[in-house]
């Protein structure tokens, strides 16, 4: 009975659950502290609204203008310098937390992309060229040049670093 | 023929939408928990003033912060106001955007246990040598 319900759910819902389970337990100690949580849960949904609409369109054109076999010529085995070219460039102008761009990774990974593509756009989340100009604000232009520089560079050997250790079997 | 090309992507990507919601959902309120029961002046107090140390400390502490960069960089900067060196203000802020615990349980469950894990510890240590590299770049400069 209790694996049917588990099933039924999955493994998101469960995890959802065991979070509201951890709100209840804390809203019966401290409810001004799960007061203040919700109130910011709220403004983060709010905020992060068009950049899921976002998501899920990019998801809906990749399903219905990318054939599995387009995805693993673009981002899969054998993709190349394109496939880097192409994830770091993705990851520099994508918008919005990088949790949200899991489902369209993990789409994406169903359908060939290889783990050290995924790594390696996740890596270059972290570069966001409209919030430069604050970081030269706080810590100088030379800082943020020599920073950003290094942040490509090693979003690249990330991404060669997590495909030896997870995929083993695919070139990285 | 078009519209059924139509209908299965937009199929799928409900399926995606329903598998994903859910964790998407659990991740923002464990945020949104972490922003209320971290204060931000916390930040401050845990470094040692040894460059070493601090520069893990600095990682770690990123590793656990989540939000916006924007808000790394306004505490990274208040850090190097009060005299955290720049090897420990580097190291968190590029775990800040790179290694989320937070967000752990969502990648695992999106994109794999083993891959969230191998990721976050190699951006972890990455966030320590991207710090000594960019430090030691600015002092040649």
């Amino acid at each position: 009975m209790i694996r049917k319900s588990a099933e039924r759910v999955g493994t998101g819902g469960i995890f959802l659950l065991v979070v509201l389970a951890v709100y209840l337990a804390l809203g019966l100690i401290r409810p001004d502290l799960v007061g203040n949580a919700v109130s910011v849960l709220g403004r983060l949904m709010l905020h992060l609204v068009p950049v899921l609409i976002l998501v899920f369109g990019i998801m809906f054109v990749t399903n219905l203008f990318c054939e599995p076999g387009g995805i693993v010529t673009l981002l899969g085995e054998g993709s190349g310098a394109r496939g880097w070219i192409l994830v770091v460039s993705g990851g520099i102008v994508s918008s919005g937390p990088i949790y949200m761009w899991y489902p369209l990774l993990s789409d994406l990974k169903e359908r060939g992309m290889k783990d050290s593509l995924i790594a390696a756009f996740l890596y270059n989340r972290a570069i966001k060229i409209p919030l430069l100009p604050m970081m030269v604000y706080y810590f100088g232009w030379s800082f943020t040049v020599v920073l950003s520089v290094y942040m490509v560079l090693f979003s690249i050997i990330n991404g060669i670093m997590v495909q030896r250790l997870v995929g083993g079997e695919q070139k990285g | 023929m078009r519209s059924h090309a139509y209908r299965e992507a937009l199929l799928k990507t409900l399926q995606s939408i329903k598998r994903s919601l859910p964790i998407l959902l659990g991740v923002l309120m464990l945020l949104a928990l972490g922003g209320a029961l971290i204060p931000r002046d916390l930040y401050g107090r845990i470094f040692t003033g040894n460059h070493l140390i601090d520069s893990f400390i600095g990682a770690a502490v990123g590793s656990v912060s989540a939000g916006n960069p924007l808000t790394s960089y306004i505490v990274a900067g208040e850090l190097k106001r009060q005299g955290v060196s720049m090897l420990a203000v580097t190291a968190f802020l590029v775990a800040w955007v790179t290694v989320g615990l937070i967000q752990l349980p969502a990648e695992a469950l999106m994109l794999g246990r083993r891959f969230a894990v191998v990721r976050n510890i190699i951006s972890f240590v990455m966030a320590v040598g991207i710090a000594v590299m960019t430090v030691l770049t600015l002092g040649w400069i």
